[in-house]
């Protein structure tokens, strides 16, 4: 037998009951009444996972919405660098840095916007950043909203999580 | 009431008539045709004739007319680019038929005007279908023989090849 | 009350109560519908509709869908025949219902000393009313698709005329060996026909006397309600809706209506002419009858409820039958459905009448 070449079974000729479709027809029937019966009788045969109030187990190294992380004294760990900023392909982050009232850190994100509505779950920030300030980890995805204003994320909202 | 009811189909049913060949777009034609078929049903029920009355439905309205619909869906010409009708030999002759057709329908009327037809029993389906197979069996298998070879005839000239 | 009075109240009333009946059980079946595929495929199916936060497993979902389709923008697109646009809907929800007419819901009851039948009008045509009212439904379709001014919809009024005019054929000859077997074409004789026993077990119904015939037309009559798996004048993949593609708002939802008036109606036929329709099983007038010889004695009032209960679960059944086979078997292709039609069903059907024929000579010599 040459290599590469896979043989398929070619479909059986059916047989003269199969072809007049009667008895496969109620066979069928059976088949959905089963499926209806069991999804009545026990809820486990159901695919259907009822969001929200029920969330999917997303995988670990899921890229989900961000989050910013903070410094022990609650303080956020970014020093308003850049590096996300400029990694970023779809443009999404604008930071505005301050000085940082704590003498032993230069700056500090003033603002940190991240749009929703532009990103697109790259990684390339959680990448770029330098302090491990800003991570994918949460698991979620962003939840739709009513406005373009609510769907674009401020450093508030980003610390929250 | 019975009167009141055959005027009132009978003014649709002529209405009906006189729309569909008046109408320029062809399926407005064709539905007020349904809409006269359907008087003229009603009128045989008025006369008991409830057999006539489905058969007319089923075989004209139900068959006959949704052919006619299918057909003019396939060509389906739009309304600015139907032909002008400018032939005016056979209006002359429409405008001379129709006045000779209520010519005879008046004498025919002055003869039967409000008469009371034959008894409620000879439209039912029992008895149509008794006459049929008993006394017009003749004609009815002829009619049948006439429909066998109009089915033929379309098939052979379905498959001949041009 | 006076004679005719009494005559129109009962009328009134009759078309009142089957009507809502029809209407109510289309309004079930929608629900049915969603539900039962749901179930069907391992889904929940909707179940997000509330009223006081009381959910009910999805039973207000109809009632939304209602309001939703009565405050959505009556749009007519510009290619569109106005009038006849506007006319296709009516003409497709209209016959769906006129079939309701002529089935018999129960026996004969006695209200004040009347006798009064539990059908609209016993017509003496019967059956053939109800051909010619399923034979004007295939307009609504063939001028909604003509009238919308859009190929898709124009394609799916052609299929769906076509397989209409070819099944109609088989629908009407498959009910032949009934009119054959009971002599009659006048719905309640065909009932009151059906009450016997056959062979001393089986109850005389349709379909034990023509199962061939039985099939014919469950097949035929699915091919004319547009249901799968003979959809395609809708099939979404080819023609997007098919012939209510340029339909939104409540027109959309009468072409909705009409097909589970289809549906519902043509249960009702079914159930009349091949499941006995209001008899019970071995019920006779007095009581139950049963094959040994036994006998039951059961109430006057307990025996109309149980035929009217019978008639009542036999619809529904054959209702759920149209959902559950959309729900099971796949959409026929357009040359297969044809050639079904043409080449498989009238054959039969006309073999059926022969056979027919052929048993009932034998037997009466």
């Amino acid at each position: 037998m040459t290599i590469g070449v896979i043989k398929v079974a070619r479909p059986r000729k059916m047989s003269f009951p199969e072809s007049l479709y009667l008895v496969e027809i109620v066979k069928g029937l059976g088949v959905t009444m089963g499926h209806m019966l069991s999804n009545i009788v026990r809820q486990e045969g159901i695919k259907t996972i009822e969001y929200p109030e029920v969330r999917r187990e997303m995988p670990p190294r899921f890229r989900g919405r961000h989050r910013l992380m903070k410094r022990e004294d609650g303080t956020p760990r970014c020093v308003a660098c850049y590096c996300c900023a400029t990694a970023c392909p779809a443009k999404c982050i604008t930071i505005v840095a301050g000085e940082s009232p704590d003498p032993g850190v230069e700056k500090y994100p003033v603002r940190f916007d991240i749009d929703m509505l532009r990103c697109v779950f790259c990684g390339m920030c959680v990448e770029a950043c330098p302090c491990d300030a800003i991570r994918m980890d949460t698991g979620w995805f962003t939840p739709p909203d009513d406005t373009r204003e609510k769907l674009i994320f401020t450093i508030d909202t980003l610390l929250e999580k | 009431m019975e009167a009141v009811l055959f005027i009132l189909f009978g003014a649709i049913a002529v209405c009906g008539a006189i729309m569909v060949v008046t109408r320029k777009s062809p399926m407005a034609s064709a539905l007020y045709l349904i809409l006269t078929l359907f008087a003229v049903a009603a009128l045989f029920v008025l006369r008991q004739a409830h057999f006539l009355a489905a058969v007319q439905v089923i075989v004209y309205a139900g068959a006959v007319v949704v052919l006619f619909v299918f057909v003019i869906m396939l060509i389906n010409v739009p309304e600015d680019r139907l032909p002008v009708e400018r032939a005016t030999t056979t209006r002359v002759l429409g405008v001379l038929a129709a006045g000779i057709f209520i010519l005879e329908s008046a004498v025919l009327a002055r003869r039967f005007w409000m008469q009371k037809g034959p008894a409620a029993e000879v439209g039912t389906v029992e008895t149509v279908g008794r006459a049929l197979f008993t006394d017009y069996l003749l004609a009815f298998e002829i009619t049948s023989v006439l429909l066998l070879a109009a089915v033929i005839g379309a098939i052979a000239l379905a498959k001949r090849k041009t | 009350m006076t004679g005719p009075l009494f005559d129109i109240a009962v009328a009134v009333a009759r078309i009142a109560v089957f009507f809502a009946f029809c209407f109510g059980l289309v309004v079930v079946m929608t629900w049915v519908e969603r539900k039962g595929a749901a179930y069907i495929q391992d889904r929940r199916g909707p179940n997000r509709a509330d009223i006081f936060g009381i959910r009910a497993w999805g039973l207000f979902h109809p009632l939304a869908d209602a309001l939703k389709f009565l405050f959505k923008e009556d749009f007519i697109p510009d290619n569109a025949h106005r009038l006849f646009y506007q006319m296709a809907p009516m003409f497709s929800l209209a016959p769906a219902i006129l079939g309701i007419a002529v089935i018999p819901f129960g026996p004969d009851v006695t209200v004040m000393g009347r006798r009064i039948a539990l059908q609209i009008a016993d017509l003496n045509v019967g059956i053939l009313y109800l051909f010619a009212v399923s034979g004007m439904t295939v307009y609504g379709v063939v001028l909604a698709g003509w009238a919308s001014g859009s190929k898709y919809p124009l394609l799916g009024g052609l299929r769906s005329s076509a397989q209409m005019l070819s099944y109609e054929v088989s629908m009407g000859l498959s009910l032949i060996g009934i009119f054959m077997v009971f002599e009659s074409v006048r719905m309640s004789q065909i009932v009151t026909g059906q009450g016997g026993l056959l062979f001393g077990v089986l109850p005389k119904w349709g379909v034990f006397v023509q199962p061939l015939g039985f099939i014919l037309f469950l097949v035929a009559q699915y091919a004319e309600a547009n249901r799968t798996p003979f959809d395609l004048p809708e099939g979404e993949s080819e023609l997007v809706a098919g012939y209510h593609t340029e339909y939104a708002s409540f027109k959309f939802s009468m072409f909705m209506m009409a097909e589970y008036l289809h549906m519902v109606v043509g249960a009702a036929v079914v159930a009349t002419l091949f499941f006995g329709g209001w008899q019970f099983p071995y019920l006779g007038d007095a009581g139950f009858l049963l094959p040994g010889g036994s006998t039951v004695a059961v109430p006057p009032a307990l025996v109309l409820l149980l035929r009217i209960g019978a008639f009542v679960s036999k619809v529904l059944f054959f209702a759920w039958l149209y959902v559950w086979i959309r729900w099971t078997i796949p959409r026929l292709r357009y040359d297969q459905v044809m050639r079904l039609g043409w080449k498989v069903m009238l054959p039969l059907s006309l073999l059926n009448i022969f056979a027919t024929g052929l048993i009932l000579l034998l037997l009466n010599k």
